[in-house]
């Protein structure tokens, strides 16, 4: 066990892990942070998607050692209010089923629109093809990005 | 709290009276007594017994602020039907819908539960019946809280009740202009010792709907977009523990530990339980009973029925019981004399289908949270879970105890598909906590889920069939062979087709691996093959498949309707673009009608199937919720497309060959079509079941847009790119 620092969503936390810990784990079980998602583990699925400096990452293979000096965005602190714009889109869309995958959907796409504010569909399929949703709820999230992509 | 789910059962000091033997009518309640509160045969509850138990239904209740708590006794996974059924109550409650808070009701199948095929009341949300089997009960319960308001208004405005009329969340007394809201009317509610049924004929008539058909938004669905929605897998409680299972790999294997002085000193592991499947492993947290479970060293037993099964060769057994002249299955149709309709035909047809195993892979493995009480008398739950009752007699079972006893908490499903109607997850909780009587966690892993899963089974479809000289089908056998009893059966009667001989058969063979039900049960692989089977024939006879289609449903103008509409929407008549062909089929599920096209093209070097254009119709009597329900089309017919195109489950010598989804391939985005669109019908008959109906369309469709490109049939599902050279190849 070692006394780590990192910084999830604007706050620093001290947790005391096991430094190769996937940060999912210390996410969810130790922080609280549940919205972040258990899918497969192995970085096939995508659904525990979140950010480190910006950039997404799938944190069920990411150690938590490997977060310690960025800072770390998840579905939680994307907004406060749940207005951010791709949230937004999302609830006009009615993208999510089960609504699992859907943390990871939206951690994969606010990445994509910060890069690319006009996306292609083609771009959007492509951005976010290594995000699984087993409701298939695609056809929706895809029209989501669109929204969002108009609104932001 | 909008979205939230609240795990916080019902207090019985909120309740203000009952409503006859039906709907119990709750206002703020705290300043009166709990005593008011009476059970279905109108006697008073004791304050001190628990609501658990007691015989009354509790749909609504109404504040004095004037919002609405509408209670969901629904497994919400995805399909929306917290809201629908929320909206049927709001509509002949006439609520006002932004006023309306949706809460999950307790899990007490004698007050939630919807009486359907004469088995009584249970909680279980399977076979998309959720919102056809609550309609009129709840339309009831609506219609009787509107009663009660009416009521104590008329009472309160001293005047009668017929000249009474209700606005969203008012009642209105037109002649003096005055009206009281609905929160003013609980403030001076009364509890009402009868409350009659309201007729079907003071219902509101489907063109007076102000919320059915038209609501759109679903109540779940900000809190999935901002990472607050509770599945089980989000839930912790003080002095929790997490636990995993090293199951058998072979079913049926037992397991015995070889190094378990080694684990149980290892820090961390709290506890070891050996189980009759498996080893149980409890500790401190879950990244360590991650990190342990692999060193589990397990010698399993042999001997099972399972281990001699390798799922391919047993496709070589198949046609040699399909063939078997005598019926040694179980029949599932039987009409006029197969063997004569058979042999009077001038032309016969004869075609095997086959379907692999697939598996559910809902995108939040299983898990369960139990509480066993320190003395074993009592327990607590939470469960994602599209069975709650029987899940809680489970637990009660396997602790030896009164249900009323347990505690259950429903969540969110993050998917069920079938798979999370079975107990088996809920128990192995249960017995980890039983062992070490405090909360644990137990957690499946991807690979657990997928490894130790229950299958939609595979089958051989041997299809048979003649045609007259006038090109009417005379004769049609389907024999069913392949493992999973009752699950090959759903979906192979073509009861929508004119055929007047016929003879559908199951023929069951035990491999002793685990099957279940999957979204659509035995319709997505009885259906691909009936539906290429049809295409077939028209093919042969070089009848358009819509117009041979038309003429087999001419008993079925319903179904006449939605094939039609659905080849409208297509253009069905005008040619694809090159290089593209396209596909029909129909199916009904869930005494629902649907009907899809599917434009295709082939990569012919990688094998590859691209689908570019889906067009589906649905005739699902009223829709409550048609955006909903398009949505659920949608899904259903990607996740069908899914399993037609890419999924398949192996067994060698009795073991899953797949773990997790680099070797279990699901459809990813880059694989969706261009467009889908999806066509409800209008209707105004009674609602019938939605969240199925998309995945028996889709694999005929594909099949048939394909022998028409190409000339080729496939006829084993899933269509691989491998498949698809070979086939090509051919
Ligand atoms: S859980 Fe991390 S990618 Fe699947
Ligand atoms: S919404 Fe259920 S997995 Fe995507």
């Amino acid at each position: 066990m070692t006394e780590l620092s990192i910084n999830v969503n604007g706050q620093s936390q001290v947790v005391n892990v096991d430094p190769t810990t996937p940060v999912l784990w210390v996410l969810r079980e130790h922080l609280g942070l549940t919205g972040t998602k258990y899918g497969c583990g192995k970085a096939i699925c995508g659904s525990c998607t979140i950010h480190l400096n910006g950039t997404p990452i799938r944190a069920c293979i990411t150690p938590v050692a490997a977060c310690t000096s960025g800072k770390i965005t998840t579905i939680e602190g994307l907004s406060e209010n749940n207005n951010h714009p791709v949230q937004k889109a999302w609830v006009e869309a009615q993208a999510p089923q089960c609504g699992y995958c859907q943390s990871g959907q939206i951690m994969q796409a606010v990445s994509l629109l910060k890069n690319n504010t006009n996306p292609t569909r083609e771009e959007i399929k492509s951005y976010l093809s290594g995000n699984l949703c087993r409701c298939a709820a695609y056809m929706r999230i895809i029209n989501a990005v669109e929204i969002a992509s108009k609104i932001s | 709290m909008e979205g939230q789910i609240k795990s916080k059962g019902i207090s019985r000091r909120k309740f203000v009276g009952i409503i006859g033997g039906g709907v119990v009518f709750l206002v703020s309640a705290w300043k009166l007594a709990p005593n008011l509160f009476l059970d279905e045969e109108g006697n008073q509850i004791n304050s001190s017994t628990d609501f658990e138990g007691q015989k009354v239904t509790v749909w609504v209740q109404i504040h004095e602020d004037d919002f609405i708590t509408i209670y969901n006794p629904s497994s919400e996974m995805g399909q929306g039907s917290m809201t629908a059924l929320a909206v049927i109550i709001a509509e002949e409650l006439d609520a006002d819908w932004s006023k309306v808070n949706i809460e999950q009701s307790s899990a007490n199948p004698s007050i939630y539960g919807a009486g359907w095929g004469g088995r009584g009341r249970s909680m279980i949300t399977v076979g998309s019946r959720t919102v056809s089997s609550y309609y009129n009960t709840l339309r009831q319960a609506g219609a009787q809280a509107r009663f009660v308001l009416l009521t104590n208004a008329a009472k309160s405005l001293g005047v009668s009740i017929d000249e009474l009329t209700t606005e969203p969340n008012k009642v209105i007394h037109k002649a003096s202009n005055r009206q009281m809201s609905y929160g003013e009317i609980a403030k001076i509610v009364k509890p009402m010792d009868d409350v009659p049924d309201i007729a079907e004929s003071k219902l509101k008539k489907p063109e007076d709907f102000r919320l059915i058909g038209k609501i759109g938004p679903r109540f779940d669905i900000p809190s999935k977009c901002n990472g607050s929605a509770q599945y089980a897998m989000d839930i912790k409680v003080t002095n929790m523990v997490y636990g995993v299972i090293s199951r058998s790999p072979v079913y049926g294997a037992k397991p015995i530990l070889l190094n378990k002085s080694e684990i149980i000193n290892s820090p961390g592991v709290v506890n070891i339980v050996e189980l009759d499947h498996g080893i149980g492993l409890i500790t401190d947290t879950l990244e360590l009973a991650l990190k342990i479970k692999p060193k589990l060293r397990i010698e399993w037993s042999t001997g099972n029925k399972a281990e001699n099964f390798n799922s391919f060769d047993a496709y070589n057994t198949y046609p040699e019981i399909a063939e078997q002249r005598l019926s040694s299955g179980n029949v599932l149709s039987q009409k006029g004399n197969i063997s004569n309709g058979l042999k009077s035909g001038l032309r016969t047809y004869s075609s095997d289908y086959k379907n692999d195993f697939v598996y559910h892979a809902q995108q939040e493995p299983l898990n369960a949270l139990v509480s066993v009480a320190a003395d074993g008398q009592s327990a607590e739950a939470w469960v994602g879970t599209q069975a709650p009752g029987n899940n809680r007699n489970a637990i009660a079972q396997e602790l030896g105890i009164d249900p009323s006893k347990v505690e259950f908490h429903r969540t969110y499903l993050g998917g069920g598909f079938g798979r999370r109607s079975s107990s088996d997850y809920v128990v192995e909780a249960t017995k980890l906590s039983n062992v070490q009587k405090q909360p644990v966690k137990l957690v499946w892993t991807r690979e657990d889920d997928l490894q130790y899963g229950m299958f939609r089974p595979q089958s051989l479809q041997r299809m048979e069939a003649s045609v007259d000289n006038s090109n009417n089908i005379i004769g049609w056998k389907h024999i069913i062979v392949g493992t999973g009893n009752n699950l090959l059966g759903s979906g192979a009667k073509p009861q929508f087709y004119s055929i007047p001989n016929l003879h559908v058969e199951v023929r069951n063979i035990n491999h002793g691996v685990r099957t279940k039900h999957w979204r659509g049960v035995g319709h997505g692989a009885n259906k691909f093959a009936i539906e290429s089977f049809v295409d077939e024939i028209a093919s042969d006879l070089s009848i358009d498949p819509l117009e041979f289609r038309l003429k087999l449903m001419k008993d079925s103008p319903r179904a006449q309707n939605v094939l039609r509409t659905v080849a409208e929407r297509a253009n069905w008549q005008s040619p694809s673009a090159n290089g593209r062909a396209k596909g029909i089929a129909f199916a009904e599920r869930s005494r629902s009608l649907a009907a899809c096209v599917c434009e295709l093209s082939v990569d012919k070097d990688s094998g590859r199937i691209i689908v570019h254009k889906i067009w589906a119709t649905l005739d699902a009597g009223v829709v409550v919720q048609p955006d909903n329900a398009i949505a659920q089309m949608e899904g259903a017919i990607l996740m069908g497309m899914s399993s037609i195109l890419k999924e398949s489950i192996t067994f060698r010598n009795g073991q899953v060959e797949q773990s997790n989804f680099d070797d279990y391939n699901i459809l990813r985005m880059d694989e969706v079509p261009d467009s889908l669109e999806v066509h409800i019908i209008p209707s105004k008959v009674r609602p019938t079941g939605i969240g199925e109906s998309g995945v028996p369309i889709i694999g005929g469709a594909i099949a048939n847009a394909f022998a028409t490109l190409t000339g080729k049939r496939l006829k084993h599902i899933p269509f691989t790119p491998t498949k698809v050279k070979l086939v090509l190849e051919s």
